[in-house]
């Protein structure tokens, strides 16, 4: 084995874009997922030109955001899988620290903290999770035989619940369930076995009532609210409330570009934010949110085309996950918008507006073509 | 090796199975939860269609918060206090609202918009929601109510709503007690912990039992879910959650004393305070001048806020529970006390008044004098109570020290809150030794135990104080918690409920022998002909015991001579009284305190007799006027 990868040249996409494809292979860019997640970026901008109220300024700043989180892609994509797997614990550390930390400072401060200031930059360390969790765990399933044995299952648990009894105390039970599910999907993905899933299943249903009980009373009414939102009228059951009129008035077609009446009369709350996807359905109607999910679609394809295609267990287990999370992203997201899934502060990838999270999204990206640019032939 | 390689291959092989396995149930339930996706904004977008282009074009959804109806205020004897009296306002939704200048332009053509007006609601728009509505201008007149429907149609979001305003139909009767209503502030916002439950509120308790009782009065907001069409106005009621109204609150207040007091007052600045010993049930909270708290329920302007404000008479001053004044001679009967229980005096020993004497190891032989310049002569306790012999005290307070003072004074409750049920209430003061040297880093002299033994000098108490240890010493030493709320009430299944009263810890163990030698001092102040107070116990029909004094404003240097009537009117002594009757079956105490007032025996005690006449007797035996 040569410490530098050789490139293989024999798998049939590679040889079709036979001059990009040595181009993309040179860059570690995999141009099909970035054409699309140009569109994307381009397809959120002008929602958010629309959202933000005919606001320059709103868009420039998205833009500014989008450069930053493809600066990021692009960045790690130059990191070879193989330092991934060697920072993996490294990174999982630090998180973990940081979101001690975090909590330590929210006890302090006396309210809710999620952010952490470092040298100016503020950020969420449970961003850094969503990533850090599956490449712990694709790490040290990586480390033996699949499928798993029990003992090692158990760690991987713990290295699980963790994180995220962390990011759910903040609280902040989005990023927590965004987090469970990127770890949960490389167990998953890993053969753990049905039998197996299933007694976990059980065994989890069982400790609801009592991680119930460990709640703060305002925690369960933040719970109560999720569940029903025609409990808080005022607050997330408002927003459910415009936000089907403002998708269901939309039509198949749509009211056209700038021309959302709920959107831009009415109090859309959040429409720059977390409920962008209402404002999109309303002005492109039931064709533009077709068009949206079949790119989410091709990005999340292509995204587990890679984890397929992967050669070790490590970056399979971990192209399979990010993929996998990115899908629970826009499905959550447009499912609490329009009013399938109880309110979740889950933002629509790469169209809501947002720093941190984009950032994280994109860094996810750059792993996976980072995984996808870097296969190495195994010798036989 | 190549065996461990082969292995390893395999190994290699199954797993790579495995994971596509997996891979594929994952995708087919991608495509799955996909189609669930696509299905429900199908149903929306294409099956639902029409149901929300109804909604979103013609009818909006929109959450209303209802107000709850302010709790109303009764006296004891069922006089209303405080209700709410319908008022039109003028309110804005800014979504509905083009260019909220212009406007404010149009409005300006039809109606009065004060620049004031214009920035307060600027400032509202900011912190509210795009679809809840803004006042704009409060206590529209009839003609502009009709002027405004007459042009609503060229200036859309703006609307007429009726509300209930507060409204005090005893004005500035009973000002003080009742407090008033105001416009919520920023400042109210941060210190309420239900700020949530003033969605839909305008007003908030800012001063007396409004104040105090805020959270009985306010009651809890309501919600209802409206169809409303474009332009706001709401066409169907879907949902109603009803707001629960503010408890109906019955204060022991007697508005009737309240103003026959503040009658007795005439020009005079002070406060009065009744109380029931008994209880501890405030009959009567008056400080005058008062104010009309009506001005307050819509703002006032600044002109009209300055102008009470710096009014030299302070109206807004509460100087029944924050005036501190200096208790003068009304301490002495509590003096007197001390002495007789820690036997320092006997009741019928009598020291010989000279019209002025001097501390013992006084260097300087400084001479303190009596406010009678030829002395009282042979004067025993209850003697020195009658005629409020000042050398007697000195000579006591010397006996008894400063700090056995403070102990006697502390337990009556003078230099501490009394609890009662109004916000701002000052705890006066009652020094001793340990106290001046924490605050002037001095050693304590004789001769101001003198001062203070008398009531003047630091000591330091406010007239409910007064009023108080009045009722304290009328009941032999049991002490109330003075309290305003006598009883709440539901105001829909009107079921009243009792505020018991609170016994405060009694005034350590004095004989019943030694009360009653003060207490016959303290009638004789009233029905004896040498008595400071005789002037009212005139034609009096029940026995009366009370204690006038005289709290210094104006230093008067040794040797001088206090002259009255050289005396700027804002330099002279404050007249104070305290009483209560009957003297043997206490049913009400009073302190009355006249600003600037001179002698306590001629203008506060009458006040005193009024209150206590009106309330034993009833309003018949009111003097009437002769014709």
């Amino acid at each position: 084995m040569s410490p530098s990868p050789r490139y293989s040249s024999d798998f049939a996409d590679d040889t079709r874009l036979s001059n990009g494809g040595r181009l993309s292979q040179q860059f570690h860019i995999d141009v099909p997922m970035l054409v699309a997640l140009l569109t994307l970026a381009f397809v959120g901008l002008i929602v958010m030109y629309s959202a933000g109220g005919q606001d320059g300024g709103a868009v420039w700043r998205q833009f500014f955001l989008l450069f930053i989180g493809f600066a990021v892609m692009s960045v790690i994509a130059q990191i070879h899988p193989t330092t991934l797997k060697i920072w993996t614990p490294w990174i999982f550390g630090a998180g973990l620290l940081m979101l001690f930390i975090v909590l330590l400072a929210g006890e302090i401060g006396k309210g809710a903290q999620r952010w952490l200031n470092i040298a100016g930059f503020r950020f969420q360390p449970s961003e850094i999770m969503k990533i850090a969790l599956p490449m712990m765990i694709a790490w040290y399933l990586a480390e033996s035989v699949l499928p798993p044995r029990r003992a090692r299952l158990l760690i991987c648990s713990v290295i699980l619940v963790v994180p995220v009894a962390l990011v759910a105390k903040q609280p902040d039970l989005g990023t927590a369930l965004l987090i469970a599910s990127s770890g949960i999907f490389a167990l998953f993905l890993s053969g753990v076995r049905w039998r197996l899933i299933i007694s976990l299943l059980t065994i989890a249903a069982a400790c609801i009532p009592f991680a119930w009980g460990a709640l703060h009373d305002y925690q369960r009414q933040r719970v109560y609210t999720f569940l029903n939102p025609e409990s808080d009228p005022l607050g997330s059951g408002y927003h459910i409330i415009q936000s089907t009129i403002a998708i269901g008035s939309g039509g198949v077609y749509g009211k056209g570009w700038l021309n959302g009446t709920q959107s831009h009369l009415d109090f859309l709350p959040e429409r720059e934010t977390d409920f962008i996807f209402a404002v999109l359905s309303e002005e492109f109607g039931f064709m533009g949110v077709l068009i949206l999910l079949a790119i989410y679609l091709f990005i999340t394809a292509r995204g587990l085309l890679i984890a397929s295609q992967a050669q070790d267990t490590f970056t399979r287990l971990l192209a399979g996950s990010l993929s996998l999370t990115f899908f629970v992203y826009f499905f959550v997201n447009i499912g609490m918008v329009s009013g399938l899934l109880p309110v979740v502060g889950v933002p629509l990838p790469l169209i809501s507006r947002g720093g941190t999270s984009l950032v994280t999204i994109m860094a996810g990206f750059g792993i996976l073509m980072s995984i996808k640019t870097n296969r190495k032939l195994v010798s036989h | 090796m190549a065996q461990f390689d082969n292995f390893t291959f395999k190994d290699h092989l199954r797993e790579s199975l495995l994971f596509n396995r997996r891979l594929t149930i994952t995708i087919a339930a991608v495509v799955l939860l996909t189609i669930v996706l696509i299905g429900r904004l199908f149903i929306l977008q294409v099956v639902e269609y029409t149901h929300y282009t109804t909604l979103s074009e013609k009818n909006r959804v929109n959450i209303v918060p209802i107000p709850p109806t302010r709790g109303l205020i009764y006296d004891r004897n069922g006089v209303l206090l405080a209700h709410n009296v319908p008022t039109f306002l003028l309110e804005v939704v800014e979504e509905h609202v083009e260019n909220v200048d212009t406007m404010l332009g149009q409005l300006k053509q039809i109606i009065s918009l004060t620049d004031s007006d214009i920035t307060r609601f600027k400032r509202q728009l900011n912190r509210k929601r795009k679809f809840e509505s803004v006042p704009l201008r409060y206590r529209l007149t009839e003609e502009e109510v009709a002027r405004i429907s007459v042009n609503q149609f060229r200036i859309p979001g703006v609307y007429i709503k009726a509300e209930l305003a507060r409204h005090y139909p005893q004005g500035k009767v009973t000002a003080h007690v009742a407090g008033y209503v105001g416009r919520i502030s920023e400042l109210d916002l941060r210190r309420m912990d239900n700020s949530s439950q003033y969605r839909a509120s305008s007003h908030t308790g800012k001063v007396g039992v409004e104040r105090t009782y805020e959270k009985l009065l306010h009651g809890q907001i309501g919600l209802q879910r409206v169809e409303s069409n474009a332009q706001g106005r709401i066409i169907n009621v879907l949902e109603r959650t009803l707001p629960v109204p503010g408890k109906t609150l019955y204060l022991n207040i007697d508005s009737r004393l309240h103003a026959i007091a503040e009658k007795a007052f005439g020009e005079d600045n002070g406060a009065a305070i009744a109380i029931d010993p008994n209880t501890g049930a405030v009959l009567a909270l008056v400080s005058v001048p008062s104010y009309d708290p009506n001005q307050f329920i819509h703002g006032l302007d600044t002109e009209a806020f300055d102008v009470l404000k710096k009014s030299p008479n302070r109206p807004l001053f509460n100087r029944a529970v924050q005036g501190q004044y200096p208790p003068g001679s009304t301490l002495k009967p509590l003096l007197g006390l001390a002495g007789l229980e820690l036997d320092e005096v006997q009741a019928f020993n009598p020291v010989n008044c000279k019209g002025w004497m001097t501390v013992p190891d006084d260097i300087d032989q400084r001479r303190y004098r009596d406010w009678k310049r030829s002395g009282h002569g042979t004067t025993n306790l209850v003697k020195a109570i009658t005629e409020s012999c000042d050398i007697y005290f000195y000579d006591l307070a010397y006996k008894l020290g400063i700090d056995r003072i403070y102990q006697y004074l502390s337990a009556f409750g003078l230099g501490k809150k009394t609890g009662i049920d109004v916000i701002g209430e000052l705890v006066g003061l009652v020094p001793n030794k340990d106290w001046k040297l924490r605050t002037y880093n001095e050693l304590w002299f004789p001769g101001e135990t003198l001062i203070n033994g008398i009531g003047q000098g630091y000591t330091l108490s406010t007239p409910l104080q007064l009023a108080s240890f009045t009722a304290t010493l009328s009941k032999f030493g049991q002490r109330m918690q003075p309290i305003i709320l006598k009883s709440t009430q539901d105001p829909k299944t009107l079921e009243m409920q009792p505020i018991e009263p609170v016994p405060l810890q009694e005034v350590h163990k004095i004989s019943d022998k030694n009360w009653r030698t003060v207490i016959h001092g303290m009638e004789k102040v009233v029905h004896d002909h040498n008595g400071t107070a005789r002037g009212i116990g005139y034609g009096i029909k029940y026995r009366m015991a009370g204690k006038t004094g005289t709290a210094q404003v104006f230093g008067i240097k040794e040797g001088e001579r206090y002259d009255e009537d050289k005396i700027a009117k804002k330099l002279r002594d404050h007249a104070l009284f305290i009483a209560f009757a009957p003297a043997d079956d206490p049913k009400i105490a009073v302190a009355v305190i006249v600003e600037n007032g001179g002698g306590g025996g001629t203008t506060a005690a009458p006040i005193a007799r009024k209150i206590i006449d009106y309330y034993l007797l009833g309003e018949s035996h009111e003097p009437k006027p002769t014709l």
